[in-house]
């Protein structure tokens, strides 16, 4: 492998790191923070990706239909959230098996719709910036890319801050490790968690408009991206913001290496590797508490 | 008199925060010796040591002259050591009396032995019976009230013939006539042979049963002796009387 | 009791007698066709239930099994010439291992990972056959069968009758782990797993013991899988609907009774092949919204519905009587 090879592998990697975070944070709030086994996450990004699509048939540009499926998907979050309480969490016992089948069930549900609906093919949208590229000396680093990077790290940025400053966002982060701590301090859990279910699946909502400027989408595309996106926030350790983002950049970058060493067969093992890796070997993530 | 147990230099931490520091503690064959000490004082942490639950960072633990320290759980609760928690954990897809064939199946009778399912099955009978629980012999754990889940959490855990019996607060949240209920049960298992420690909160009951008392604050032992003494000594009556 | 368990094993053994009988009476094809598809989801669906109902661990990866027992078979029949039984063992043992492999490297952890883990080792397998060119890469293999054994006209005619017998085994299997100590021992670390070990039950010797079992049966339900379609290809062989399937037959079916996940694979696997020629995708969905709707709604499956209705007709007996049935039936 070349000089030259590796460093445009590495850039890329960085590039395409920077997206698998914007795609991973939702479900990093969702599991990392509120302890939701949320299997289905991968499902609603593809969701978001081809309602992305629709809008995109009307001539909407796709960043911008992500910012109008953000309150739809916000109430989708809180109301998938609630209905898991009330059907599993407020029951207490024995809602491990039953609550991932539930969002077993509910991800392969989006799937099945997804391909009844909008059939097995790819699906991709047009903007000005999707297709064309920047010249950086020998290299050229398509657009559709630096745009993933600049939501990805605005995305963090923002969730950190609001996580960090606010009332409802400090209350999120202390809802799993003691709700009795936050009755304490006058905030409802089940509601700091529905809002944050809610805010985690607008961040999807975000997640899913890039992922079908990045590359076109079908169907089944969630399987990949269940490995993806768990293995970005197992590694980020449970949680953590900016874990997130530095995990995402890690997978996107040994993911670009394999692909330059071994080529694209081997792509998908990367990140489902590295996930049994880190579950074997230091399962509470590189920058877990 | 024999030892039983014996805790040396235990420390135990938690990531920065140091749960138990440097404890010795030594308990008799046939003891009944009550642990007290203020919330997050260490006490659980120290029981779940004993019991194997977690494992320790330094020092030794040894039951019946041996170490076990590094020993599973499960192997200890063969060796003779039982525990009830805190918050009652029952088996709750299983019926009462199914509760207590899981330590007969698995330390007392041996596993393949199905042919003297009858004896097993009458010796858990008649251990509900001492627990008075016989009349919710068939009942889904699930259903119990409170006292009948602290009962069967004791049943539970003697179920095992253990020679040490650890209970962690086996009498939180009950009422007066409860709690001396579950007095009297502990009282019968220690008269049996059974060596106790009690973890507990309500001193009443505490002082009631206890032979010898230790008193725990953020993880280090700051009083042993008769409970009379114990409660005389002015720094546990300023770390957990709060006076 | 003793009635029941006569039954049961007049029922275990019946039906590899049938299953040997039948094909050599005649009959169209297309019905060992269905009937082999049907009994593999019940070795599934029991395999997967092992697992998951009594110990309370999600396995994601029923197709990563599966798919490994069936490219065990196929490198065992296509390196060594292996005969089929030969094949099942060791597609089996393959099973076995891959299943303690996922199971010490997750269950310290919670569930979930367990769960994800499986999902993982799905992808890593398929992705390595899928570059491995000695069993066909992407493009897959046909696959040359030998001449049918045991006089049988058809290859789906034996393995008709292969299944029958494994659909036997993995049910005595499950069977036996429910009513023995083995089985005692997993709802006790599902319900209370620090208890379970204060109990005596050694939890996670316990928990790859049922890891490798589900597994080994799992993969012995893939073993013939090369045999029966002739051509054997990665993306359907590790499909991810078997894990769907094998899920949403024990939910339906209920995971706390051997028979369950039995009924559950009956019920969907044979609607599914009803649906095959008219809408497989609306099959599919139907599953997934039964599996959401019996998970809220029934979370015991049909045997919770069974067990309710039994009480409803039968309220003269016993309490202690009822308690007694449904612990020994």
């Amino acid at each position: 492998m070349s000089i030259d090879l590796l460093l445009e592998g590495l850039i890329f990697g960085v590039f395409v790191g920077c997206f698998y975070a914007a795609v991973s944070i939702g479900l990093s709030i969702a599991f990392g923070l509120l302890d939701v086994p949320h299997i289905a996450h991968a499902s609603f990004l593809v969701l978001a990706a081809y309602m992305t699509f629709l809008l995109g048939s009307y001539g909407i540009d796709p960043l911008l239909a992500g910012l109008i499926i953000l309150i739809p998907f916000f109430a989708l979050g809180a109301v998938v959230y609630r209905f898991y309480y009330e059907a599993f969490e407020k029951r207490g016992t024995d809602a491990g098996v039953r609550g991932i089948a539930f969002f077993f069930g509910i991800a392969f549900i989006v799937q099945v719709i997804l391909s009844l609906v909008f059939g097995l093919d790819q699906r991709s949208v047009a903007a000005s910036y999707i297709g064309s590229s920047l010249g950086l000396g020998e290299m050229r680093i398509p657009w559709r890319l630096i745009v993933a990077l600049l939501v990805a790290v605005g995305l963090v940025l923002a969730l950190n801050l609001y996580l960090s400053r606010t009332f409802q966002g400090r209350a999120m982060r202390a809802v799993a490790q003691d709700p009795w701590a936050l009755k304490a301090i006058g905030a409802n859990p089940v509601m700091t968690k529905q809002w944050a279910f809610g805010l985690a699946t607008a961040a999807t909502a975000i997640g899913g408009a890039l992922l079908i400027i990045v590359s076109p989408v079908e169907p089944s595309l969630d399987r990949v991206y269940i490995g993806r996106t768990f293995c970005v926030v197992v590694l980020a350790g449970l949680g953590s913001m900016s874990g997130t983002l530095i995990a995402g950049i890690m997978l996107g970058v040994i993911e670009s290496l394999v692909l330059t060493a071994f080529g694209a067969s081997w792509a998908p093992a990367v990140a489902f590797g590295l996930l049994l890796l880190v579950l074997g070997l230091r399962p509470q993530g590189l920058f877990g508490r | 008199m024999t030892t039983l147990l014996r805790v040396e230099t235990l420390t135990k931490r938690f990531g920065g925060f140091t749960a138990l520091s440097d404890v010795n503690l030594n308990v008799a064959k046939g003891e009944r010796l009550g642990l007290i000490g203020p919330n997050g004082s260490g006490k659980t942490t120290l029981i779940n040591c004993i019991s194997g639950v977690v494992q320790i960072d330094q020092g030794a633990i040894a039951f019946e002259n041996k170490d076990i320290s590094t020993l599973a759980a499960y192997k200890r609760a063969k060796k003779g050591i039982a525990r009830t928690f805190q918050i009652p954990r029952p088996f709750h897809s299983m019926s009462v009396i199914e509760n207590l064939m899981v330590p007969l199946e698995y330390i007392v009778h041996g596993l393949v032995d199905v042919s003297n399912r009858n004896a097993v099955h009458a010796e858990a009978s008649e251990l509900l019976h001492r627990m008075r629980l016989s009349d919710r012999t068939n009942a889904p754990a699930g259903q119990l009230s409170q006292v009948e889940l602290r009962k069967l959490e004791l049943a539970r855990a003697v179920a095992a013939r253990p020679r040490l019996l650890v209970c962690d607060e086996a009498m939180a949240g009950l009422a007066t006539k409860e709690v001396h209920e579950i007095l009297d049960i502990l009282m019968e298992l220690n008269a049996s042979g059974i060596t106790i420690i009690m973890v507990e909160h309500i001193l009443q009951a505490v002082m009631r049963f206890s032979q010898r008392i230790v008193c725990l604050t953020a993880g280090r032992i700051i009083s042993d002796g008769a409970p009379a003494d114990v409660m005389a000594n002015p720094e546990v009556r300023r770390a957990y009387l709060g006076s | 009791m003793r009635n029941n368990s006569t039954s049961f094993w007049a029922f275990a053994l019946a039906l590899p007698i049938l299953g040997f009988v039948l094909p050599k009476v005649g009959l169209n094809e297309y019905y060992f066709y269905v009937a082999y598809v049907v009994l593999q989801y019940v070795v599934l669906a029991t395999a997967w239930n092992i697992l998951g109902g009594y110990a309370g661990y999600v396995n994601f990866g029923t197709g990563a099994f599966f798919g490994l027992g069936a490219y065990t078979a196929l490198v065992a029949m296509k390196a060594f010439g292996a005969p089929l039984f030969v094949q099942i063992a060791a597609a089996a043992i393959v099973g076995a291992l891959l299943g303690i492999g996922a199971g010490l490297l997750t269950l310290r952890l919670k569930g979930i990972f367990f769960s994800i883990a499986t999902i993982a080792a799905a992808i890593v397998i398929e992705t390595f056959i899928l570059n491995w060119r000695f069993v066909g890469g992407a493009s897959g293999m046909q696959v040359i069968r030998p001449e049918v054994p045991l006089g049988f006209e058809t290859y789906t005619r034996l393995l008709f009758f292969v299944m029958t017998i494994l659909t036997v085994l993995a049910i005595i299997v499950a069977r036996y782990i429910e009513k023995s100590w083995v089985g005692r021992g997993l709802h006790a670390l599902r319900d209370a797993e620090s208890a379970a070990e204060c109990s005596g039950v050694p939890t996670l010797r316990l928990k790859l013991l049922a890891c490798a079992i589900s597994g080994a049966l799992m993969a012995a339900a893939g073993a013939p899988f090369p045999l029966y379609t002739s051509f054997i290809e990665p993306h359907s062989t590790f499909s991810l609907n078997y894990s769907v399937m094998a899920l949403s037959m024990a939910v339906v079916g209920g995971m706390s009774r051997w028979w369950g996940p039995v009924l559950g694979a009956i019920l969907i696997a044979s609607t599914q092949q009803l649906a095959a020629s008219a809408s497989p995708e609306l099959h599919l969905l139907v599953v997934g919204l039964l599996m959401v709707l019996f998970v809220i709604v029934a979370p015991d499956g049909l045997v919770g519905l069974v067990q309710w209705a039994r009480k409803m007709v039968g309220p003269g007996r016993k309490e202690v009587e009822l308690a007694r049935g449904s612990e020994r039936a």
